[in-house]
Parts: C-alpha cells; structure tokens; sequence
C-alpha cells in the first residue's frame, strides 16, 4: 500500500473525536466526500469542526459537501523527518488550501507529485482522496495536486 | 481597555539559573534542576528560601508547587499557578499572574519558574511513533505535520510571501543570538560562533527554516522572584519594576486547521497593543529586547507586531549591525536567547532582561531603562512583558 501513498506506511492514523464532532468529516472522505461544516441560521462557513458557530453562536450546524477546489494559502517543505516512518524518506510538501467557494476556509494536505517542485502561492489546486483501506481503521486522506 | 494596571506595583529582585545543558546531559533530575533554580534565585536576591510564599510557571510544567513548597520547608504556600496552553509563549503570563498575586496581596514573594530535562522526558522536537491522532493532530500528523517546527513554518511563510520578505532578515535574527552568546559563558553556543556562509550552508529543517532558524533543545532550569515594589529596595540587587505585562491572542487565534482569520502572524496583534498601553510607553523607548526565538520568522513578526519596524521594512531594519549590543539601533537577545544561550522555554530570557537592567549582561546596551521580553510568537496564547528601572515607574 506504501508505494501508492504520497507518505511512507506508519505515521499517526486520524480517527474522529471520541466526542463524535468530526464524525461527518472523516466518514464522507472514506466516500470520496468533501464536507465542511456550514451555519444553518447564518449559513456561516466554519473549518475545523467545532460545536458552535462562531458567528451566531447557534448550535445548529450542517455538514456541506463542497468542490475540491482551491487555491494554496500557504505551504512548508519538511526535510528533517521527525517521526521514525519518515526517516530516509526525503523531502515532502504540506499545502494549506483555502476554498473559495465555501468561504474561504483553509485546509491541510500534502501536494502531490515531484517533493521538490516550486510552490506557488495563489496556484489553483484540486483535491485527490488518498484511501488507506489495509489501515486498521481504514481512512482516507485528502491531498491537493496542482491544475 | 481597562486602567487598572501592573505598572510599577511590583519588582524582579532576585534570579537563578542552573547550568545549561544539551537535551538529555544534565545530570541532574528534572525537580533538582527546579529546587537549585531557585534557590540560586534566593541566593541571588538575598532572601531565605522560607520567605517564598508563591510559585508560577507555564505549560504544564511537571514540578509542582506543592511538592516544592514541601521539600523546602515553605512555612505557607500562598500562590500556586500555572498559566494554561501556549508553550513558551506563557513565560511572560506566567510573570504577569505572579505580579498581579502580588499586587492584588494574594502573596508576597513568588517564584516564577521553569524546568526542562528532556532526557528524562521526551523531546519537543521528536514525534511520537505509530498509534492514532483524533482532534487537531488527526488533520496534520498523518500529513507529516508534527513538530513544532512544522506546525508553525506556514504561518512564517505566508507572511514572507505577503511582504516580500528575503532570507537575510531571517539569517540576521540567528546571527544576532550567536554573536552575543560568544560574550555568555552560560551559553550552551559559548565558543560556536556562527557566519553567514554556514548558516547558508545548514541544512533545511523545514522550509523557511534552515538549522539554525530553530531553537536548540535543552535541559535546565530558571527563576525569578517577585515582590511588592514597597519592598524592592531592600534585597542585594538592583531592582527591576514590572512597566507592562500582557497576554493572550487575537480574534480566534486558535480555530482548528490552521484558520486563524489573521493566520500570517506572531499572535500580538492585540496583545502588543495593550502591553504599551499599560506601561505607557512607546516602542521607541525600548533599549533592548528579548524575543522568543522557536523559530526566526517567529521573532520577525514579533518585532513587527511590536511596532519597531513596519513588515515592508524588514529587509533593511533586519541587518546585523541593527540587533547587537551595545550600540544598535535594537539590541536583540543579549544572552544568545533560545538559539544559542539556553532554550530554558524562554524563561532564561527574562532573567536576561533583568541583568540589563542591573548593568550586568555580557552584551550590556549602555543605561539600558526599559528592557522588553516576547514570549512564544505564533502560539496561544502568547505574552510580552517590560521591565524598567526605578525611574521608569515613578
């Protein structure tokens, strides 16, 4: 599985708070499913989870599914490897993406393709959903590859 | 903005340190570290350790007040405080929440301190392998977004990029803290003098950030003392009078996944602001500065954020000849700071600023009155604080 995964097998596996908030977030990536949380009452954009809205303070949030576009906000290239999975691995690349179209809410994923490209910031990306179906739990991760 | 204040109500008179080691040399326990801090404190400001009635510390120190108060013999603990989340950036909280116990009487002489052995414990800068991340982590580690270095990296980027800022602001900020370090015999970089050609050289930890744009990792311990300004006069040394201390962070500095709304800062945008209303004075006051170095790009947007250069002057202010002792225009980390003195989590830049002070740094900025200290840049919540000479607070 290792060779299809932008990073080596062995890091952290994300699982959703065991107070369930993030639950819809993690469940729709396993089905190719971008979801953000939106205000009902003030239909406010909201990332990351959290129980309330931070505009009107209602309680009552959705669960949006939105377009896998973006464009990079800002990025970082790890060289020192930190986590004994990324020993010898080389350099990689962390995106932050915002979504323009569910309010400029910011996302974190690795950028697909050459580790050592130039990274240009306002360079439209789209989203590719890496599944990691032999992880015990299975997940999928969601990384951004430029257009 | 309230105008209840600090300002002048009380006064550092007494610091401490132990030695300074690298991660995992001291041969020292952790609480041993704590227990010769402080009474290197007490030594230092002339007082019984029986007159400590208070402790303050921050993020989550192990040592426990009560344990400390024990194993000395405290007559009463009066104070006992940890200032919640933030890594270092609660070095100057912690000495806010010390001053305003003292200020308000809830005690009368408190230690603040910090404590480190991360060869007892585990390392900052090492993640933990294998296992699951839920929360925050769940959204970065798997991406290989761990270490300190790595979770703030982007915030010091976008705001290169925003302001075009070059690599030489950075490189002047690490040489800065290597050149007053070869004057400290406490520092850990003592001997190890650093040029532009081998911080050029040095290895990418994570872009923006080579080697020597990060922090080391050390094991020690620091301390201070703080009592009512009515009694300041009467212990060994010089005082140093609390002119400000704030804390805290901006509009929703802490929404999850990297969505601060003013992501491309240090924190102190309004923390800043309130520092130097309370103390009443101006960034153009300040004589020298000590700023938390976890990372370069860090103390670049602290120093922005404290109004002592604007973010498009970054590139001609950050030069070398600029941040050194004794004659530039902001003498920066007199000791070496995180970088090249000691990464006592910030602490020992406090005690730093009391030594100018006194007239008593190895890097002295000539009649040095108001000495600032910026805890922590880029997390929350964060902490600055300023120090001044009797005359500053009459």
């Amino acid at each position: 599985m290792s060779a299809a995964t932008y990073l080596p097998a062995g890091l952290p596996i994300p699982v959703p708070e065991n107070d369930g908030l993030d639950k819809p977030y993690w469940e729709g990536t396993r089905r190719g499913e971008l979801k953000v949380q939106r205000c009902k009452a003030c239909k406010t954009w909201q990332w990351g989870p959290e129980w309330i809205c931070h505009k009107c303070l209602s309680f009552d949030l959705d669960w949006v599914e939105v377009e896998g576009k973006g464009r990079i906000y800002s990025w970082e290239r790890p060289w020192h490897p930190v986590h004994p999975a990324l020993k010898g691995h080389g350099p990689y690349i962390a995106v932050l993406v915002e979504l323009p179209a569910a309010g400029n809410v910011r996302m974190l994923g690795n950028l697909v393709g050459d580790p050592r490209q130039e990274v240009r910031i306002g360079a439209e990306v789209e989203a590719v959903f890496e599944p990691h179906d032999d992880a015990r739990p299975p997940f999928t991760l969601v990384h951004w590859k430029v257009k | 903005m309230s105008r209840r204040s600090l300002r002048g109500k009380v006064a550092v008179v007494g610091i401490g340190e132990t030695t300074y080691y690298r991660h995992g040399k001291s041969p020292d326990p952790e609480f041993v570290l704590a227990l010769k801090a402080i009474l290197a404190a007490c030594e230092d400001a002339g007082i019984e350790p029986h007159e400590i009635d208070g402790f303050a510390s921050y993020s989550n120190d192990r040592n426990d007040p009560s344990r400390i108060a024990a194993a000395l013999g405290l007559p009463a603990l009066r104070f006992s405080n940890m200032q919640w989340g933030g890594g270092g950036g609660g070095g100057s909280g912690a000495v806010a929440n010390a001053s305003a116990a003292v200020a308000c009487g809830i005690a009368d002489c408190v230690v603040v301190f910090r404590a480190l052995a991360q060869g007892q414990f585990q390392r900052f800068g090492a993640a933990a392998p294998g296992g699951t991340a839920a929360g925050e982590p769940a959204y970065n580690a798997p991406y290989g977004v761990m270490s300190p270095a790595q979770r703030y990296a982007m915030r010091a980027m976008r705001f290169l990029h925003e302001n075009r800022i070059g690599p030489g602001a950075q490189r002047a900020i690490a040489l800065a803290s290597y050149h007053h370090a070869q004057n400290n015999p406490r520092a850990v970089m003592h001997g190890r003098p650093l040029d532009e050609e081998t911080y050029d050289s040095s290895r990418w930890i994570v872009e923006p950030w080579r080697l020597f744009d990060c922090c080391q990792e050390n094991d020690g311990a620091a301390a201070l003392v703080i009592v009512p300004a009515e009694r300041a006069r009467n212990f060994k040394n010089k005082p140093a009078y609390l002119v400000g201390a704030t804390l805290g962070s901006e509009h929703r500095n802490a929404a999850r996944v990297h969505n601060a709304p003013l992501y491309a800062t240090s924190s102190f945008t309004t923390v800043a602001p309130q520092l130097y209303e309370m103390a009443g004075v101006k960034p153009k006051d300040i004589d020298v500065v000590q700023s938390y170095e976890n990372f370069t790009g860090g103390v670049l947007m602290s120093l922005v954020e404290h109004g002592f250069f604007k973010a498009e002057e970054a590139n001609d202010f950050l030069k070398l000849e600029n941040l050194l002792a004794p004659s530039g225009k902001l003498p920066l980390n007199t000791s070496g700071g995180n970088l090249a003195e000691c990464y006592m989590h910030g602490l020992e830049l406090q005690l730093e600023a009391v030594r100018q002070l006194r007239g008593a740094s190895t890097a002295q900025v000539r009649d040095a009155k108001l000495s600032m200290v910026i805890s922590g840049p880029m997390v929350t919540p964060v902490s600055s604080m300023i120090l001044g000479t009797e005359e500053t607070v009459q």
